[in-house]
């Protein structure tokens, strides 16, 4: 087995599902009920692009996994996404800010995966970028909404800003399972999509008129490895307690 | 219900085969939208009757697409797809999911255009017209599938499903679902 191709695909999955859980739960909580229908159309993208990424994870286990048991059975430390991704909702300025962080990375990151040598990854990447591409206008439209609207609106996308820009420097930073993810052909170069990623938050930043946090700021990382904020274990606690008490268990 | 004997297939090429199961399948009704079928939204990709040495004559291997890669539908489709041959006779069947290249609404039928349209979903437009990313961009002109008016509005870009977007009608004040490029 390839346990970096396993370990890369399975990064690509938790994010998504941490991302999509996050989202959902804000169903039945958005602001006004069309944006309520949004976010939980997003969550549902999330939770179908990480079936397709758990799917091919299992088959490359070749160990009898199943995309549920990858998703319900693992602890915390299996778990590689990102920190940003488990982070809490907060107010509807931090949930569309952090989505739009993502969304901007992940539309260059499927946007470079479909050129991956990797058939079913390239092809999951294909699929899913139309979706992203949604998800990157939708979240767009609300940083500039809120950061270019009221006194109110503008402080809250700000003090967004200080509790998610610390986060976004993991998106870029590669682990060693990724680093041979390049070299074996497969990965996407962070380097390359991190700067498409700054030029892409300076243009929406300044439509809405919104600073780029200056300086060398010191960003948490770790995610990949594992290493995570207490916050995913409140996640996973309540996302694999069905399967954890009753093994099995179907609907 | 009566399970069609499938000897009489016997006879019967391969290409004659694959045709009646088109057929069969243009019966099969995506859940979300009734009135489009699984081939009128271009989910169907493809599918080959493949001879056997067995009693059942025939394998049918089908080949499908999802529209959106959470879309809740696909499972029901699926289930739909095989019933419906089964009902036809045809029990040995292999549903293959493919998702390169991926399903864009351009595969839509044009009878499933107009299906949506007098069901009062507007049909999708060509896809170069706005699938970029960019905020704020012209909105695009969506005629309302009611009074044929361009003068419509984006309400939210998310609808009832996955695959729509709300608008509503400044002519005629209609509220309307479109089912957007992809
Ligand atoms: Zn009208």
């Amino acid at each position: 087995m390839n346990s970096s191709l396993l370990n890369y695909t399975l990064q690509l999955a938790d994010n998504a599902l941490i991302i999509g859980h996050r989202n959902s739960e804000w169903c039945g909580h958005g602001p006004i009920l069309e944006q309520d229908i949004a976010i939980s159309n997003i969550a549902l993208d999330y939770i179908g692009q990480a079936r397709n990424f758990y799917q091919y994870a299992a088959k490359l286990t070749g160990n009898g996994a199943t995309e549920d048991s990858l998703a319900y059975l693992r602890d915390a430390i299996d778990y590689k996404n990102c920190l940003l991704t488990e982070l809490p909702n907060g107010d509807w300025a931090q949930t569309t800010l952090r989505q739009f962080f993502f969304s901007t990375y992940q539309y260059f990151l499927y946007q470079q995966l479909q050129q991956s040598t990797d058939q079913q990854l390239a092809a999951i990447a294909e699929k899913a970028f139309k979706e992203v591409t949604y998800h990157l206008r939708w979240s767009s439209e609300w940083v500039i909404r809120l950061g270019d609207g009221t006194e109110e609106s503008r402080g809250r996308m700000l003090h967004a800003i200080d509790e998610l820009w610390s986060f976004t420097g993991e998106l870029f930073e590669g682990d060693s399972y990724e680093q041979q993810a390049v070299n074996d052909g497969y990965g996407v170069v962070l380097q390359d999509i991190r700067n498409s990623w700054m030029k892409k938050v300076a243009t929406v930043f300044e439509e809405a008129t919104l600073p780029i946090p200056a300086g060398n700021i010191w960003m948490q990382s770790c995610g990949k490895k594992g290493i995570h904020t207490e916050h995913l274990g409140f996640i996973l606690a309540e996302m694999q307690f069905l399967q954890r008490a009753y093994p099995g268990a179907e609907w | 219900m009566e399970i069609p004997d499938q000897h009489n297939n016997r006879q019967k090429t391969a290409a004659q085969i694959e045709k009646e199961v088109w057929a069969i399948l243009e019966n099969v009704a995506d859940p979300e939208v009734p009135v489009l079928s699984v081939v009128d939204l271009g989910v169907v990709r493809n599918v080959q009757a493949l001879a056997t040495q067995s009693e059942e004559n025939w394998k049918i291997v089908v080949s499908y697409t999802p529209t959106y890669t959470g879309c809740p539908a696909m499972d029901t489709m699926k289930m739909n797809m095989r019933l419906a041959l089964i009902q036809a006779g045809y029990k040995n069947v292999d549903l293959t999911q493919v998702l390169s290249p991926a399903w864009t609404t351009d595969w839509m039928t044009e009878a499933g255009k107009d299906k949506l349209k007098a069901y009062g979903i507007a049909p999708p437009q060509y896809k170069q017209l706005v699938c970029t990313p960019d905020s704020f961009q012209q909105e695009e002109a969506i005629p309302c599938p009611r009074c044929n008016s361009y003068h419509t509005r984006l309400v939210s870009q998310f609808g009832s499903t996955a695959c729509k977007a709300l608008y509503q009608c400044n002519d005629c004040k209609e509220p309307f679902d479109y089912f957007k490029c992809h």
